[in-house]
Order: C-alpha cells, then structure tokens, then sequence
C-alpha cells in the first residue's frame, strides 16, 4: 500500500526537480525546491510507516523547520535583487560568467 | 501508552566548542536588537574573536583529556580524532578570516536600500555597518563545526542548512559591485537549497533502506538486508550529489566560481577555507563510517568525479582573467586531489589512517594559504573597489615587491613547490593513493597540478617581468588585522613547508582511530 505514497514522494521531487531547471522566475524556482523538500517529508513519513518506527516522522518536523528557515533567507535574497533589478528572473542576473 | 519518555543524556563537556561558538552567536543578535548602533561593532568583534578562541581552547581540553571513543549526545554527534582535528583546524581559519571580516570597508551600509538610493545615502551618512555580518559568520562556522562530526543524516541535513544559509547571506553583503554580489547571493542560494533538496531525498531513501538514519546502523544493515538494492543506490547517489556540491566537485563546481568572484573577498576567505574542511570532514565521515561496505560500488564513481574535477579545475583556470575566479578554479583543482586522497582508502585500516592524515594535512595546508591569498587580494584596489582584472595586476612586483613577493608565494604554495605547505600535502595525498593502488589518478593528479602551476606561474611573471600601468591599483596600507591575517597565513605556509612534522605527527595521530561509530 505505501508503495503509491513512494511513487507520489518521487513524483512531486521531479516535478520540482524539473521546475527548478527550466523555470525562469526566481520565486517559482525557490517553490519548486520547496516542492521537493515536501516530496522528502512524504517518503519519510511513508518509510516511517513501512519500518514500523516514529524517526521518519520526527524527521519530517525538522525538515519543515529548516524550510521555513530557508524562506525567510530566500525571499530575503529574492527580494534584495528583485529591488535592484527590477525583474526576478534567473536569465537576467547574468554578470558572473565563465 | 502511559511510558515516560526517558531523557536523553547529552555529553555537554564534548559538545563545548560548538556551544560556545553557537552561544556567542545568539549573544551576537541580542547585541544586535538592544545594543546602540555606535557600540555594536565594538561589542561584537571581542566576542566574536574570544569565542572562537575559547572553543579553540576547550578543542584542545578535549584532545588532552583524551579522545571519546562513543559518539556524544545519544549517537548524534561524533567528537573523535578526526572531528578534533578538523575543528580546531576551521576555528583558526575563523579567527582567522574574522579578523578580516572585521577590515573597514567590505560589508554595505544597508543591505535592504537598493544601490544609489536615497536610503543607501542616509545609511551611509548615519555610519551605519553591518555588523550582522559577526553572529552570521559565528552561526556559519557553528554549522561547520557540527557538519563533520555529525553521525546521523538529520544532524548533518540541519548542519548543512546553519552552516550554508548564513553564508548566502553573507555573499550579497557586498560594498562595492553589488549587482556582482546580490547575483552571487541568488545563485548560491538556489543551487545550494537545490542540492541540499537532493541530500534530503537520499537521506530519505537510505532511512527507507536501513530502517535508521544513524550512520553506524546504515552500515550494519549493509550485509545484513538483501533485495532493496535500487533505494540503497540511488540514495547513496542522492547524498552524494548533495556532498560533492558543497566541496566544489566537478560537474557540481558551477556555483564556486561565481561565489566566490561576487561575494565580498573576507567571506570568500571564510568559505574556501571553512566550508571546504567541513564538507570534507563530512564526505569522508558519511563514505567510510556509513558505506564502507560498499566502497567497491562508489570508489568507480569517485574516481570518475575526481578526475574530472582535477582537469575542469586546472583548465579552466587557465582562461580566467579575474583573479578571484581563477582562485576559485584552483580550490576546485584542490578539491580534485583532495577527492584523490578519498579514493585512496582500502581495506586494511592502515591504508585508511594513512589517507585519512593526508586529507587532514592537506586541509590544513590549503586552508592557510587560502585565506592569506584573499587577504591580499583585498589589499590592491582601484577607484572602484578591489582590483580584480589581472590585467591591473601587471606590474604589482615593481610598484610593491613585498606585496607581490608574498602572493607569489602563496601561488607557489598552491602549484606544490618544495619548500612549501602545498609541496608536503600533495605528497601526502600522492603517496596514500598510490599505495592505496591508485597510481592513474595520481598520474592525472601530477598532470594537473603541473598545468596548474603554469597559470600560477603566469600570473607571478605576469606580477614582476611586465610594466605597470601608469593608472595601475594602489597598494593599500593593511589594517592591523589584515597584516596579522597575511604574517600567520606566511608563517603557517613557510613553517608547513620546512618542518611539517609537527601537524603531520597531529594528522597522524588523530587519524590513528579513524571514525568511530
């Protein structure tokens, strides 16, 4: 039964994984890591189940910490260029080459 | 369900340096929230540096009180030789990149007022600083303090994430070129929480496998369950790719050089010295502590990723003409041997402890020069800030000799010359791989370094054979602190140079028990 919760998890982390490589807009390409830091707490929480122990679970609660650790630095960055720039966009930002 | 959950018991004694540093840190932000603006600089760089001083000092404690032979804190965190190596090795570097961070003149006023603004304007004209930047570095370096000694992937996911988040931060902290440096910050950012998703899902995968995240207990369950190999894989390959990210290796050594060129020069100190031992400290900890029953299924795929990072590292440097990123290129080209010397384990433990020193000797060496390299690329400058082209640094060796004499020995010191630090770690590495049976990797290793010495030497004829410019950079007068910063980093390249013995007995000593479990 938990398998379709794994092939979810894997699902959504491409997704993500994907989005980040071909999204142009820095906030949606910083959502779609956050895609897939969820994606991680759902297989944790399956393999939690599948094990039969709490420790993927207890993980889950860390990972969600340190994503929204990760927001408030992100938008921070995000919004510092966005006000510089005045565009969002990763092809944009593109001094720092070869 | 009436149980009483029982408490854990935490080995606070093993855990001190990390807690004083941690401690300081969160001391730093209240200096920040209550202190006025005009005392915060003055509040924060003794605490900072004393803080660093005395973990550095309990580090020591710890080594003479003996080393723990049990993990601390209910198997969370390791505190072994190596860890205590590897600590005391980042706290100096620290102190030492501090004292450069703490240099007039790098961070911006206000880093919220876009450049040219009215804001920026009265932030300047308010002498306001940010002087944020001391708990940001002290959390950094508290996270590179537990990132190597962590024993269990949770531990290690949340050291990675204090240990990176405050340095992205850090990067777009720029005076001068901010654009450069807001790019940096956006780009570290994305693609560090980018593969740190990717350590996540590997960490998920082997919990999936083993049924634990602790690294001793994923190694038990190595030989003992059979028929789940596709998750161990591709989660090894997951926790890989998140690991190699941070050393720099190639293919994931994109970031580097575009960091380490935008992000203000002292925080680049601090990463290409602090980060680079931490992350390897916590390679090495995860491949041999947790999978060193498989290493006949990674020690292919390492060989592959060093090779490759050795020649992207060497050859691309040859094509840069700023002077930060070709020091970027070559602290890829030097996580390349590094990756040489991680190959280099076998199966005897002898063969490992050898290895195991030579990294550690290597880190130590690289760290140093490093750090004095950047501190005197933060002392020639030009109208608009550091001087970074290389074409303004032609000439330097007849405008100052002393300044150019120094970094050219410095580059020396990275190209592996006798005489230097670099010379003995190489040979260290060199020699644990071939006897470890790696002798191709050595030969490219060897190939490498000798296409690296020739951009290092370039850039020295480049310094002393051509004619300065008549609007060339000035050579500023160094703080005190930079001095000091640039006389230990000569000392510590010099002394490592003539007389290793000293830190190589120390390497030897700290890897004579290997990592315990």
């Amino acid at each position: 039964m938990t398998t379709h919760y794994l092939v979810l998890s894997a699902l959504l982390f491409s997704i993500g994984g994907v989005g980040v490589l071909v999204r142009r807009n820095a906030i949606v390409v910083f959502m779609c890591v956050e895609l897939m830091l969820n994606a991680c707490n759902l297989a944790f929480v399956t393999f939690a189940r599948q094990n039969g122990n709490l420790d993927g679970q207890i993980i889950a609660f860390f990972v969600m910490i340190v994503a929204a650790a990760e927001v408030v630095i992100g938008l921070a960055i995000i919004v510092t260029i966005f006000r510089t720039r005045r565009s969002a966009s990763v092809d944009d930002a593109s001094l720092l080459k070869y | 369900m009436n149980g009483t959950i029982p408490a854990p018991t935490i080995e606070y004694a093993q855990l001190a340096p990390m807690l004083v540093v941690f401690g300081a840190a969160i001391v730093g932000v209240l200096v920040e929230a209550f202190a006025p603006r005009y005392l915060r600089s003055a509040i924060h760089v003794p605490i900072t540096l004393l803080s660093l001083a005395g973990a550095f000092a309990l580090t020591i404690w710890q080594v003479v009180k003996g080393v723990p032979t049990k993990p601390a804190a209910m198997g969370a965190v390791a505190v072994d030789g190596p860890s205590l190596f590897i600590w005391g090795t980042i706290l100096v570097l620290a102190f030492v990149s501090v004292m450069l961070i703490n240099d007039e003149g790098h961070f911006v006023a206000a880093a919220a007022a876009v450049p040219g603004s009215a804001e920026e304007e009265q932030a300047l004209h308010e002498g306001a600083g940010h002087t944020e930047v001391y708990p940001l570095a002290l959390f950094a370096v508290g996270g590179m303090l537990l990132f190597p000694a962590a024993n269990d992937l949770l531990v290690m996911f949340v050291a990675l994430e204090v240990m990176s988040l405050p340095l992205y931060l850090l990067c777009g902290l720029a005076r001068r070129r901010r654009l450069l440096s807001q790019e940096a910050a956006v780009k570290y950012f994305l693609l560090g929480a980018f593969s740190s998703a990717f350590f996540l899902y590997g960490t998920a995968l082997l919990y999936g496998y083993a049924g634990s995240i602790d690294l001793a207990k994923i190694s038990t369950s190595l030989s003992v369950i059979g028929g789940q190999e596709t998750l161990l894989y591709i989660g090894v390959a997951m926790l890989g790719v998140g690991l190699l990210f941070k050393i720099g290796a190639a293919p994931f050594q994109a970031w580097k050089p575009d960091v380490y060129q935008g992000a203000p020069t002292p925080v680049t100190a601090l990463m290409a010295s602090g980060t680079l031992v931490a992350a390897f400290g916590a390679l090495l900890r995860v491949f041999w502590v947790a999978l060193g029953g498989l290493d006949w299924d990674w020690s292919p795929v390492l060989w592959a990723v060093a090779i490759l990072t050795m020649i992207v590292g060497a050859i691309l440097a040859i094509t840069q003409t700023d002077i930060k990123r070709m020091l970027a290129y070559s602290s890829i080209a030097h996580g390349g041997f590094l990756l040489v010397g991680v190959v280099a384990t076998g199966a005897a433990a002898g063969q490992n402890s050898k290895a195991l020193s030579a990294i550690l000797f290597y880190l130590v060496a690289y760290g140093f020069t490093t750090v004095g390299a950047f501190a005197v690329v933060t002392m020639v400058r030009d109208a608009g800030g550091e001087a970074w082209h290389l074409s303004r640094w032609a000439g330097l060796g007849k405008r100052s000799p002393l300044l150019a004499g120094i970094f050219a020995f410095f580059l020396l010191a990275f190209a592996g010359i006798p005489l230097t630090s670099g010379f003995f770690g190489k040979y260290a590495v060199f020699q644990a791989a071939v006897s470890g049976g790696a002798l191709p990797l050595v030969i490219v290793g060897v190939v490498a370094s000798a296409v690296a010495a020739f951009f290092y030497v370039r850039v020295i004829v480049l310094m002393f054979f051509s004619d300065p410019s008549a609007d060339g950079p000035s050579v500023v007068l160094p703080s005190r602190g930079t001095a000091a910063v640039v006389g230990v980093a000569v000392l510590a390249t010099v002394f490592l140079g003539v007389y290793p013995q000293p830190v190589l007995h120390l390497a030897q000593n700290a890897a004579q028990s290997l990592f315990i479990r």
